[in-house]
């Protein structure tokens, strides 16, 4: 598919390089396109200069790949633009057009060389037709020049190689010569490549000592070349300078040979003319002719970058973690609380103080190495728009804003996917036809908003639609025809819509071709949850929907509250405690088959015991009079988590449980604490839906680590999922309310009357 | 002990005994597992037993050292530790084996071993030797005879009038046999 | 050999394979990611020999050659310029700012070496 020019085969290395290359150019393009599309009346030079390069770089590596297909193509778009930037072809609107769809060309054939892959010759044939008939009615334009054809230089051509000739070459620079870094001695050390060479100079020019100027050039040379390489390879020695200078070779055949130099430095030189230049032909270091650097631009000092192997930077990253917990480690050597040793001595102190201001900082700066804009996400939406909206003969437009918000490289790769999904769920679902939008008295073109933006240490990304929004009715309908949701509960507005994540959700009827199968809402929670993020949806009937995804900033670092039950510490994220309390008994309910819960401010918080879930012996037993750590879910909801102390705020660097160890439900991943000791960080959306033991029937066995050696047994306080599902404070409400007039009975370990309950 | 048969008795190569039905038959005949070269072991003791590992598989011996609970795993999933920046699991072999509970001391030590691309450690009373063993010196386990999973060990050696039993890592701590324990009648939302 | 050599293109894929090329063939080689950056690189020192693309931002590779040839310790280093077939006018547009001579892309890694060769 490829043919590579002969040599090449060391740098088939290099595609790699090059096809990241080609996706960051053509993301580049997307989005100055965008903009070009937006006010193609304003267009600059820079702008057109700036899409010309994207193409011209595309197409420089394709060449040396060997992607002549792609090449091909390239070359047409390069031309126009390249007729635009000179100001020959106009840029309206159905220009930039063109050069969006040209784009979308490019970026199949980028992708099938990519892959390896055989896209038909004719590919994009109409794209290149109206290309072509764009450069064709610019002004000037003359014949589209297609001259791709001669890799080689052109000068080349099959000579009789093997008969020894011997050239006679009188060489006459023009003064001028130097002043392009020209040096005859290097002709003539090539000519010494290709035989044997005479050569003898000729100082008849040089003028006088006090009249020498030490930047030109006055000599001139004889040579004979006797070589069976032909002439055009002593031709070719003079590739460079044979503009500057006067030149003949004549072999030793032609009815020339020998030169006679006299009559040639009388005679004008056959080849050029060796006029000499005008009177300054040096740029002198004074002249302001050439623009200095520091004048060049107006516009903002640009900052250079370079490029560094992601694999150096995940180290950096790895040893800077490590740092903060020896660090760490070492604060707590002087932490009398901790059984630290106290010290006296200040300088230690300070020093430590320093230490401690030092790592922090270098483990900010270093976060922020891998931090990049979300610009190379969003770059890949406008095409699906596009595309979508066809498909769906739907009129839309994208906008976007805070592309340059930046996120961890980590965080970005996981992006892609939900975003493009709820895209896609927008056009299909959400957007309707253009008919139908004059009819409600909308613009024809629907608008779908793609934004970031940072706010309190996370980042935030919306993407939104002026569409119909939610159908509350249907969605309504689906829960409960697929059991989600039982047929009578009444749910707000809100919770009615974020009932399309619910697991088991999305199984559509028919199958869209867009949406796809089966990849539902709530697998783009999961993904988002398993980031550390959350989504959420709000809805407007008629108006259109907005999905707003809250990430965090990096996956590497975490900033947790240490806390401790029994003997174990657990880490939970500092982002979703909502606040901490101690109930009074007063508070705590019960309620049969589910648990227990809180009551907080009028609502009902389902209530966690660590030390059930965990079977940690000797730790808190009763949520009442003990520490609750109020929590926010992803799906919205909250628990509290029972916990026996609060043992500080820290920054911890997330160390991966696997592959060494299982994956443990509730747990979502490990840390090293300040004394080296792994410290579990908890996964609490996972904790809601495992089983509290019952803690009653352990023993502790006093060995270190020790748990209890039985085994819990099961019993009926376990599900306290149940308590999740949606409406959850007017379900318990309901059932407390039913309890009370069935006059059940509560399990006895719990030692609550309905009618204390009840009476709530 | 008395189950011992001299290697030189058993260099049959390609002896396809039958296999004894009878489980009181005892050995159902030794036949040799490799064949060829020699492999050394590190052998350990878990109270009067010991047992070898492959030394190629062996990362570190890493005295006692507190760990952390796993919670909701089997008891001979002790927890895990800190090795330098890497989290690694510790198993208590002799818990593993149904023998019960190892009582800790600083005395006890860590075989931090490699099984495939993770890295485990294992809870054992003391390392005692370095052995050089030659494949034909291997003799297959006797079925039934133990209360142990035989799929764990890969073979039998005699070192000088001691037994010691080779283990096999691979699916001794497999991740995919350390189920979760977390009640069996409780199906977890997630 | 010790030779030391400036490298200079927008395009990675391009300085990549180019560095490469040189630096087996023993050549010491900087690279800069446009003519700006390029001067930036090279500072007050000399170079053996300096290959520079013609379209680049920021500093372009005619105006590159310009602000190397108005400087003392770059009029008389050899500059080559990286130019594509259909790009006549450029290549004298370079040589008419001071290069001393160019290289047609797509080339050959010997292209580049025998053309290197023929200037420093």
């Amino acid at each position: 598919m490829s043919e590579q020019p002969t040599g090449f085969d060391d740098l088939a290395q290099f595609k790699q390089t090059f096809f990241e290359e080609c996706g960051e150019l053509l993301g580049d393009l997307e989005i100055m396109l965008m903009d070009l599309q937006g006010n193609p009346e304003n267009a600059t030079t820079d702008d057109l200069n700036a899409i010309f390069r994207a193409v011209h770089s595309i197409k420089g590596g394709a060449g040396a790949f060997g992607f002549t297909q792609l090449v091909t193509f390239a070359h047409t778009f390069e031309t126009l633009l390249d007729g635009m930037r000179e100001g020959n072809v106009p840029v309206t609107l159905g220009c930039v057009e063109e050069l969006i769809r040209a784009t979308d060309i490019l970026c199949d054939l980028v992708n099938a060389a990519k892959e390896n892959a055989n896209l038909p010759d004719n590919h994009g044939a109409e794209i290149t037709a109206a290309l072509v008939a764009l450069t064709a009615s610019g002004a000037g334009a003359g014949a589209f020049k297609n001259n791709l054809d001669a890799n080689e230089d052109p000068k080349i051509e099959a000579s009789d190689e093997d008969e020894i000739t011997v050239f006679d070459v009188w060489f006459k620079p023009a003064a001028h010569l130097f002043s392009n870094g020209s040096d005859p001695i290097m002709i003539f050390n090539e000519l010494q490549t290709l035989g044997q060479v005479e050569i003898t100079p000729d100082v008849s020019g040089l003028p006088a000592l006090h009249s020498l100027e030490s930047e030109e050039s006055f000599l001139a040379w004889a040579l004979k070349v006797t070589t069976n390489r032909g002439q055009v390879s002593v031709e070719e020695a003079f590739e460079f300078v044979e503009d500057d200078c006067g030149l003949v070779i004549n072999a030793a055949t032609s009815p020339d040979f020998p030169l006679q130099i006299r009559d040639i430095a009388v005679a004008a030189p056959v080849n050029s003319v060796v006029t000499p230049p005008p009177a300054t032909p040096l740029p002198s270091a004074t002249a302001p002719g050439p623009q200095t650097p520091a004048a060049k631009s107006p516009s903002a000092p640009t900052a250079t970058s370079i490029r560094v192997d992601l694999d150096r930077v995940d180290q950096l990253v790895n040893m800077v973690g490590e740092l903060v917990i020896t660090q760490s480690m070492l604060n707590q050597l002087t932490n009398v609380e901790e059984g630290g040793v106290q010290t006296s001595n200040p300088d230690m102190v300070k020093g430590l103080e320093q230490l401690n201001m030092h790592t922090r900082e270098l483990q900010e700066s270093v976060m922020a190495i891998r931090m990049q804009p979300v610009k190379s996400v969003f770059s890949r939406m406008p095409r699906l728009v596009r595309e979508l909206a066809a498909k769906l003969s739907k009129k839309v437009t994208l906008v976007t804003s805070g592309e340059e918000t930046e996120v961890d490289k980590t965080v970005i790769e996981q992006l892609a996917d939900p975003l493009m999904h709820m895209i896609r769920n927008s056009l299909d679902h959400g957007i309707e036809g253009p008919a139908e939008r004059r009819e409600a008295g909308k613009p024809e073109l629907a608008t779908v908003n793609l934004s970031a933006e940072h706010r309190s240490g996370r980042i935030l990304i919306e993407v939104s639609d002026d569409g119909l929004g939610i159908n509350r009715e249907r969605v309504f309908e689906k829960a409960t025809e697929k059991g989600l949701v039982p047929t009578d509960i009444k749910l707000s507005d809100n919770e009615i819509d974020n009932l399309i994540f619910l697991p088991g959700f999305s199984t559509a009827e028919t199958v869209s071709d867009v949406s796809g199968r089966g990849v539902g809402m709530d697998v783009v929670r999961r993904n988002i949850n398993n980031l550390g993020g959350r989504i959420t949806v709000n809805s407007t009937p008629g108006r259109g929907s907005r999905f707003t995804m809250s990430l965090p900033l990096t996956l590497a670092v975490l900033e947790g509250m240490v806390v401790a039950v029994g003997v174990e510490k657990f880490v939970l994220p500092l982002t979703s405690i909502i606040e901490t309390i101690r109930p009074n008994a007063e508070h705590v309910h019960t309620l049969v088959g589910q648990g227990e819960v809180l009551s907080v401010r009028g609502d009902y918080v389902p209530v966690v015991y660590l030390s059930r879930v965990f079977a940690i012996p000797d730790a808190a037993e009763k949520a009442a009079g003990g520490l609750v750590v109020l929590v926010d879910l992803a799906n919205g909801r909250r628990i509290g988590i029972v916990v026996d102390e609060l043992l500080g705020q820290q920054q911890v660097v997330i160390k991966s449980l696997e592959p060494n160890s299982p994956h443990i439900s509730g747990i979502s991943a490990a840390t090293i604490l300040g004394n080296g000791m792994v410290a579990l960080i908890l996964d609490i959306d996972g904790l809601q839906s495992l089983p509290q033991h019952d803690m009653s029937r352990k023993k502790m066995t006093g060995e270190n680590g020790g748990r209890g050696q039985t085994r819990a047994s099961q019993t009926e306080t376990g599900k306290v999922e149940q308590c999740q599902s949606v409406g959850i404070e007017k379900e318990v409400r309901r059932i407390m309310e039913d309890q009370a007039n069935l006059g059940v009975s509560i399990p006895s370990q719990y030692g609550q009357k309905p009618e204390q309950a009840a009476a709530e | 002990m008395d189950q011992q048969i001299s290697a030189q008795q058993k260099n049959s190569v390609n002896g396809p005994s039958a296999q004894v039905a009878d489980p009181t038959a005892g050995y159902d005949g030794e036949r040799p597992i490799h064949s060829g070269e020699t492999a050394q072991y590190i052998s350990f003791t878990i109270g009067n037993e010991e047992y070898g590992v492959d030394i190629m598989a062996v990362r570190e011996i890493k005295g006692w050292t507190n760990t952390t609970p796993l919670p909701n795993t089997p008891d001979y999933m002790v927890g895990v530790l800190n090795l330098r920046g890497v989290i690694v699991p510790v198993f208590d072999l002799r818990c593993r084996f149904n023998e019960g509970r190892t009582k800790a001391t600083d005395k006890h030590v860590f075989i931090i071993v490699a099984v495939g691309d993770r890295t485990i450690g294992i809870l054992v009373d003391a390392v005692s030797d370095i052995l050089t063993v030659s494949a034909n010196e291997i003799l297959a386990v006797p079925s039934a005879d133990r209360a142990i999973d035989d799929v764990f060990l890969t073979g039998l050696v005699t070192v000088k009038n001691r037994m010691v039993a080779l283990l096999e890592l691979e699916h001794l701590f497999d991740p995919q046999s350390v189920p979760e324990v977390d009640g069996s009648d409780v199906e977890a939302l997630n | 050999m010790g030779r030391k050599i400036l490298a200079v293109d927008d395009s990675k894929t391009m300085r990549d394979m180019v560095a490469f090329t040189l630096k087996g063939a023993g050549f010491d080689v900087l690279i800069a990611e446009d003519g700006q950056h390029a001067l930036s690189v090279l500072g007050g020192d000399m170079v053996d020999c300096i290959i520079t693309d013609i379209n680049m931002p920021n500093l372009d590779g005619i105006g590159l050659i310009k602000a190397l040839r108005s400087n003392p310790a770059h009029r008389a280093t050899p500059i080559l310029v990286l130019t594509t077939e259909s790009d006549q006018t450029k290549k004298s547009e370079g040589r008419n700012a001071g290069a001393t001579g160019w290289i047609v892309k797509p080339f050959s890694p010997d292209k580049l070496l025998a053309t290197v060769n023929k200037v420093c």
